[in-house]
């Protein structure tokens, strides 16, 4: 049976650990929205990138740009994993993490060399016999365009000298600050839908012929790295607000349960208070009945 | 056939401007180029320079920066790095980033990394300058 002491400094614990859990909510939903903000902005340009890299690539032939298909004779793919860098986020990493393990288990494990972004998902795999390509934490500040170039750069490099066959990008995509998907999305070979080819050709049957301006190849290679990097960046901007959002709710129902509980410890402490005042009453009373 | 078409413009890090327009007027990387409704497919790069549309009686002036440009008989797609109403501008910053890049050129090589990056960012700040002052 705790006493009322005990109690007292249960109530001040939780009360402490209510300040903090509101605080991080608040802290998230200020960094969900700026985090939501730069996603939708940046949304509309990498789908218009995708759509013209798709159209562009549709038409060229798989060996004009190295970027388009897979020379390579290994069957090894890489995987890019973006995590936190903290947790106190809910499932989010226990979410990933669990994708990327099935991730894993499709392939061999053995045959899989992985980028990761987020110092969790580098404290996860630190002690697995998994093989890291690179790892780098996310740092505090928001996703740069910068890393996400210096990223795009490391995985394309391993591609082109044939080290791996395909890459994949495994990461959080944001829906809403309630909803967050876990993807696992090639980027390299980058892939061509059929439909496209199919509406290409029926255009080039009208007797269309588009023009490119230096050439096809040039504005290939200057656009798929690109296309690349964009991919990357948009992949980290997701994730980012995926954790803030992740996070916020997290914090929310921390601080729900944490107001929940105090409302129970307040009540069993009124409650010990007066079984406490009531026992020392009955002595009293006793007491004076006996000298009666 | 129409005689006005879309103009959408891109940017990583801003909503699209998406607006009907007549005449099209913008910087390609093999030199200027203009587009007019019911132009055939065309894909281009964009080098960094001034771009300017019409649209009935109204014109309107951009800087926009490196990027790439779809055409086609409806619209006009442009992605580019940055795109720049005179009004956006800060022609301070402008002068001071182009006077820091012109610094930093003094040293580079032609086979410097930076050096394509440090020369784009040159033309990018002179055409900010540029429709700035000429805005006015």
């Amino acid at each position: 049976m705790p006493s009322l002491k005990d109690i007292k400094r249960r109530i001040k614990s939780v009360k402490n650990t209510k300040q903090i859990t509101k605080a991080m909510k608040m802290v998230s939903a200020a960094k969900l929205k700026r985090a939501q903000d730069e996603i939708t902005a940046a949304r509309p340009y990498a789908a218009s990138i995708q759509e013209l890299t798709l159209s562009l690539s549709s038409t060229a032939s798989p060996d004009s740009h190295p970027l388009l298909s897979s020379k390579a004779e290994t069957n090894k793919v890489a995987a890019l994993l973006l995590t936190s860098d903290r947790g106190l986020c809910g499932s989010f990493n226990a979410v990933i993490l669990r994708t990327v393990e099935r991730f894993l288990r499709e392939r061999d494990a053995s045959d899989t060399n992985l980028y990761l972004l987020g110092r969790r998902g580098v404290e996860y795999f630190k002690r697995s016999s998994a093989s890291i390509l690179q790892s780098r934490p996310l740092g505090s500040k928001r996703p740069q365009y910068a890393d996400a170039v210096k990223i795009a750069e490391v995985v394309m490099e391993s591609f082109l000298k044939g080290e791996v066959k395909e890459v994949y990008m495994v990461y959080t995509e944001f829906k809403s600050a309630l909803t967050q998907r876990p993807v696992a999305q090639r980027i390299l070979p980058i892939s061509t839908p059929p439909a496209e080819a199919e509406n290409q050709e029926a255009q080039e049957k009208h007797g269309i012929e588009p023009i490119f301006e230096p050439s096809r190849e040039a504005l290939l290679s200057s656009l798929l790295p690109r296309y690349v990097q964009i991919q990357v960046f948009k992949a980290m901007l997701e994730s980012a607000a995926s954790e803030h959002g992740a996070r916020m709710t997290a914090m929310d129902s921390a601080s729900k349960n944490a107001t929940q509980m105090m409302g129970a410890l307040t009540l069993k402490y009124n409650r010990l208070r007066q079984a406490a005042i009531t026992k020392e009453l009955m002595e009293i009373i006793g007491g004076a009945e006996a000298l009666k | 056939m129409a005689d006005t078409f879309r103009l959408e413009i891109v940017t990583p890090a801003k909503r699209l401007f998406s607006k009907e327009v007549t005449e099209v007027q913008a910087p390609g990387a093999m030199g200027e180029f203009g587009v007019l409704a019911g132009h055939t497919q065309f894909t281009t790069i964009l080098a960094p320079g001034v771009l300017t549309y019409k649209s009935g009686s109204e014109a309107g002036t951009l800087a926009v920066g490196k990027g790439y440009a779809e055409v086609n008989s409806e619209r006009t797609l442009l992605l580019v790095d940055v795109a720049e109403t005179a009004d956006e501008i800060d022609l301070d910053a402008a002068r001071s980033a182009l006077a820091e890049s012109e610094e930093a050129m003094q040293t580079l090589l032609p086979e410097d990394p930076q050096y394509m990056a440090t020369v784009d960012n040159i033309e990018l700040n002179m055409t900010r300058i540029r429709v700035k002052e000429g805005g006015r």
